[in-house]
């Protein structure tokens, strides 16, 4: 069971604001999938490697040579706000 | 050509006739756009002002119109991943499956709504509104790439690109009565895809049938170097041919063909089953032990991932941003609050709770050795036979608000294409009739780059089973 508690501990993890109706059905939800998700602990795989990568890649990386990136002005065309050449956000301590 | 003729085309047929002149690309995208602006099922979240000024040169898809899922990044055209923290978004880039597509001669249609970023089996968790079936409107298209499926399936586009993570492809096209395919992991690129769980989502096409999948695939695939992920496909990509299925081994593994399936969508792909055998296939009963579990670490590993991509929506550098925010802190969650709609939280808390101190291995850690268990399942299945076949959902499509209550009844029409996105192995889905008058999907299965087997033998079971969908075009 998700308790009150772990839900707000888990909602400042991700930095998600909730509402009151949201932090009780969260629990109860959380809860209910846990449930379901838990019969893997049922299994024994103390002898499995968890997987990384489905399809085995080969040679991904390239050639280490700088190339152009998106100019400064379209990167900052879509921000909610800017101030000269940089993203503009609040203080971290208004 | 008139309008009605123009719809009964296929987008292969469309090319050739736009090629043999009979037909103009001009044409074709009117003809489609008018259609797409009648649209009463909410199919898109953007439509083409008009078509192409200027006449496109003869290419292998000559202008064909294409939909897109809104999650695909488009430069200049809004694209959301159906969710309000991308509020007015118009990227400075084109994903690499869209501008290959349009590479080959295709031309954007529309965006299509869906789940928000992906997170969904019916397409009621967009922000702008759920997308109805074209067979029954009352009921659910099926999700995520529900408004592609509903799109194709009502000839709003005579084709549409989606993404199947845990069968967001794969089941809306078998809720619509269309095909839909789900590639190999790492066969498409998936640069400029809005991501939601990077080790799983695939592009892939929805289309009216297996020759017009065939052709857009071939169009998409290959590596691409902004997605280190991306492999060359190691052969020609053909358009199917098969007439009949000698000597083909198909598998039906007992744990996705039983319990937890509805009776009239068991009896539909026994049918086909039949019909594959009359043509000449072979079909064993094997076993996939761990299917079973394969929901369970399923929804482990993508809302773990999703909780990590979802962190770029912040509110700093796109779309919108809460008012007046106190503090930096203040400004994250909000936004974040604000933004996101109840699924997409849900699936943040859950994937950050896995991820979190003390739980990681209970969680992570065991869904991906389930995931190992999944694909060595698979392994040993195609050492005996050549394909595996399910019904692609366990229920026909149902009633909007039906299972919105409560998350697992949704989680579960992922059940027969979860254990396929586990594994990274290519899986189609295709209609193969009616259960009380609605569309059910067969879903057919093989190892990693196999699409051109699973192409042809998907094509011999459609033409042997000659399924109508103009029903759905009205």
């Amino acid at each position: 069971m998700i308790d009150r508690a772990e839900v707000l501990h888990v909602a400042r993890l991700a930095r998600l604001q909730l509402s009151e109706e949201e932090v009780v059905a969260m629990a109860g939800e959380l809860s209910a999938v846990l449930d379901h998700i838990a019969k893997i602990g049922e299994l024994d795989l103390d002898s499995v490697s968890p997987t990384s990568h489905v399809v085995e890649v080969t040679g991904a990386l390239r050639p280490d040579e700088p190339v152009a990136c998106l100019p400064r002005d379209v990167a900052l065309a879509q921000a909610p706000a800017v101030s000269g050449d940089g993203f503009l956000v609040p203080s971290p301590q208004a | 050509m008139n309008d009605a003729d123009i719809l009964d085309l296929t987008a292969a047929q469309a090319a050739r006739a736009i090629g043999a002149g009979s037909l103009s690309a001009r044409e074709l995208f009117d003809a489609y756009l008018a259609r797409a602006r009648e649209d009463q099922l909410n199919c898109f979240s953007w439509l083409a002002e008009q078509a192409p000024t200027h006449a496109a040169p003869t290419s292998p898809l000559n202008g064909l119109p294409l939909a897109v899922k809104d999650l695909f990044c488009t430069e200049g055209v809004p694209s959301q991943s159906g969710s309000r923290i991308l509020e007015g978004y118009r990227p400075p880039y084109t994903a690499t499956a869209v501008s290959r597509l349009k590479g080959a001669g295709a031309t954007l249609l529309g965006k299509t709504n869906q789940d928000e970023f992906a997170m969904g089996s019916s397409t009621e968790n967009c922000a702008y509104g759920p997308v109805r079936n074209p067979w029954d409107r009352e009921r659910v298209p099926g999700g995520s790439s529900g408004g592609s499926a509903a799109a194709v399936a009502a000839g709003l586009a005579p084709w549409a690109l989606g993404t199947d993570t845990g069968g967001s492809i794969r089941q809306p096209a078998a809720l619509c009565g269309i095909v839909g395919l789900k590639p190999t992991y790492g066969a498409v690129s998936r640069y400029g895809m809005i991501a939601f769980a990077s080790s799983l989502d695939q592009a892939g096409p929805l289309t009216r049938d297996v020759t017009d999948a065939a052709l857009m695939l071939r169009h998409m695939v290959g590596r691409d170097a902004c997605d280190a992920t991306s492999l060359e496909f190691p052969q020609e990509l053909a358009l199917p041919a098969a007439k009949r299925l000698d000597g083909i081994r198909l598998g039906v593994p007992e744990e996705l063909t039983g319990e937890g399936i509805e009776a009239g969508v068991l009896e539909s792909f026994q049918a086909a089953l039949t019909l594959a055998q009359d043509l000449g296939a072979q079909v064993h009963p094997v076993k996939l032990p761990h299917a079973p579990h394969a929901l369970s670490a399923y929804y482990v590993l993508a809302p773990a991932e999703a909780s990590s991509n979802l962190a770029r929506f912040d509110g700093v550098r796109y779309g919108m941003r809460a008012e007046d925010p106190r503090d930096l802190l203040a400004m994250y969650t909000r936004t974040r609050h604000d933004g996101f709609g109840a699924e997409v939280k849900r699936r943040i808390m859950l994937g950050t709770y896995a991820l979190s101190s003390g739980y990681y291995d209970a969680y992570y850690g065991r869904a991906q050795r389930v995931r190992t268990k999944i694909a060595e399942d698979f392994k040993a299945a195609f050492a005996q036979v050549d394909l595996i076949v399910t019904p692609t959902a366990p229920t026909v499509a149902f009633r909007l608000g039906e299972k919105t209550a409560d998350p697992w009844s949704m989680y579960l029409n992922d059940y027969c294409t979860v254990p396929m996105s586990l594994a990274g192995i290519p899986a189609i889905s295709i209609p193969c009739g009616l259960s009380d008058g609605l569309p059910v999907g067969f879903q057919l299965a093989g190892p990693v780059f196999s699409e051109n087997r699973l192409l042809d033998a998907a094509f011999a079971l459609e033409q042997a089973l000659g399924f109508d969908g103009s029903a759905a075009r009205g």
